[in-house]
């Protein structure tokens, strides 16, 4: 890198994507669509001992035109799935999701009339946990597969 | 079949023996609960007597079964406390398949009224006199009765709406 050197001290030369993307992917706020027991290890995962924080994903927004990243957690009715993609469709772009566990991935034990079989039916989902519930690292892998995924986006730069 | 009833249920089969002997149909007892089958017809009467001469002031629950037979199809078991003798008593009723319809006891204990909803819900049962026989878990307009024996495990597909994936403005 010649560049820097011309420039002086306190300066360096990258791509506005990479700098966008460096970003957003240490700033992902997560919205967490709490729906069930794995609502729990949610919350593991946002605290001390597993530290969100460290990823720069501790601030839990509960509105969602503050957030980045819903967190479905839980199994989802078809009652509650309208108001799931509501909360969805008033997040500001860019937004990524995870189903959290066997329920919100595919319906899980919940093989039954009122479930939908995994909130894929009817949101975009980026990431997928398994378990039931899954263990905070398991979230942990999920949020840091999103990041590397922000990391290879398009943000400013449009791919032509 | 003998049964080992307790004072206040002795007391309690003693009485709607007495008073209801027609209507009553049978009483057995089965892992050490005391069920009193009754016809279908005196529902409010017998439900009045109880609550009013024998203190089941407290309505438990209210559930459904699907007994899947050709007669007498559905059955509503009420599930009755008396707070002042300890006893608790599972009083059951039958209905017929072909608009399986009964008398509501909301008069008689006003939290009825969302037990019956939810067995309407389920089974398809009516209550006649009921204030306000709605669906309670399921969407207004969904059209079968899920806990019915010949409603498919995993629903009729397309049957409950999921939402739009395009949003509202697009």
């Amino acid at each position: 890198m010649g560049l820097e050197s011309a420039l002086g001290n306190g300066f360096l030369t990258t791509k506005m994507d990479t700098l966008v993307n460096w970003a957003r992917s240490n700033a992902a706020w997560p919205m967490p669509m709490g729906l069930a027991c794995c609502a729990i290890e949610m919350m593991a995962f946002a605290g001390p001992r597993y530290d969100a924080a460290r990823f720069g994903s501790e601030v839990m927004r509960f509105s969602p035109r503050q957030a980045d990243v819903m967190i479905v957690a839980g199994w989802c009715t078809y009652k509650m799935s309208h108001a799931i993609r509501r909360i969805w469709d008033q997040m500001p772009d860019p937004k990524w999701c995870i189903a959290m566990g066997a329920c919100a991935s595919t319906g899980g034990m919940h093989r039954c009339y009122g479930v939908v079989q995994g909130v894929d039916n009817f949101l975009p989902v980026d990431a997928y946990i398994s378990g039931c519930p899954p263990r905070p690292d398991a979230v942990l892998h999920a949020l840091m597969k999103i990041q590397d995924k922000i990391k290879t986006e398009h943000s400013v730069m449009l791919d032509s | 079949m003998s049964l080992e009833l307790s004072e206040p249920l002795q007391k309690t089969v003693d009485s709607l023996s007495e008073n209801f002997s027609e209507s009553l149909i049978k009483v057995y007892q089965s892992s050490g609960d005391t069920f009193i089958q009754i016809e279908a017809d005196s529902l409010l009467e017998v439900t009045r007597h109880l609550k009013d001469k024998l203190h089941y002031v407290y309505l438990s629950d209210i559930f459904g079964i699907d007994r899947y037979t050709s007669e007498e199809r559905f059955e509503v078991v009420y599930n009755l406390l008396s707070l002042k003798d300890r006893a608790r008593v599972f009083l059951k009723v039958r209905c017929e398949e072909e608009n399986p319809e009964l008398e509501s006891v909301v008069s008689i204990w006003k939290s009825a009224g969302w037990n019956e909803r939810e067995v309407y819900d389920m089974f398809g049962v009516h209550f006649r006199n009921h204030p306000d026989l709605r669906r309670i878990f399921l969407p207004e307009d969904f059209e079968y009765f899920p806990l019915r024996k010949e409603f498919p495990l995993l629903g009729i597909p397309g049957s409950i709406e999921l939402p739009s994936t395009t949003p509202e403005s697009e």
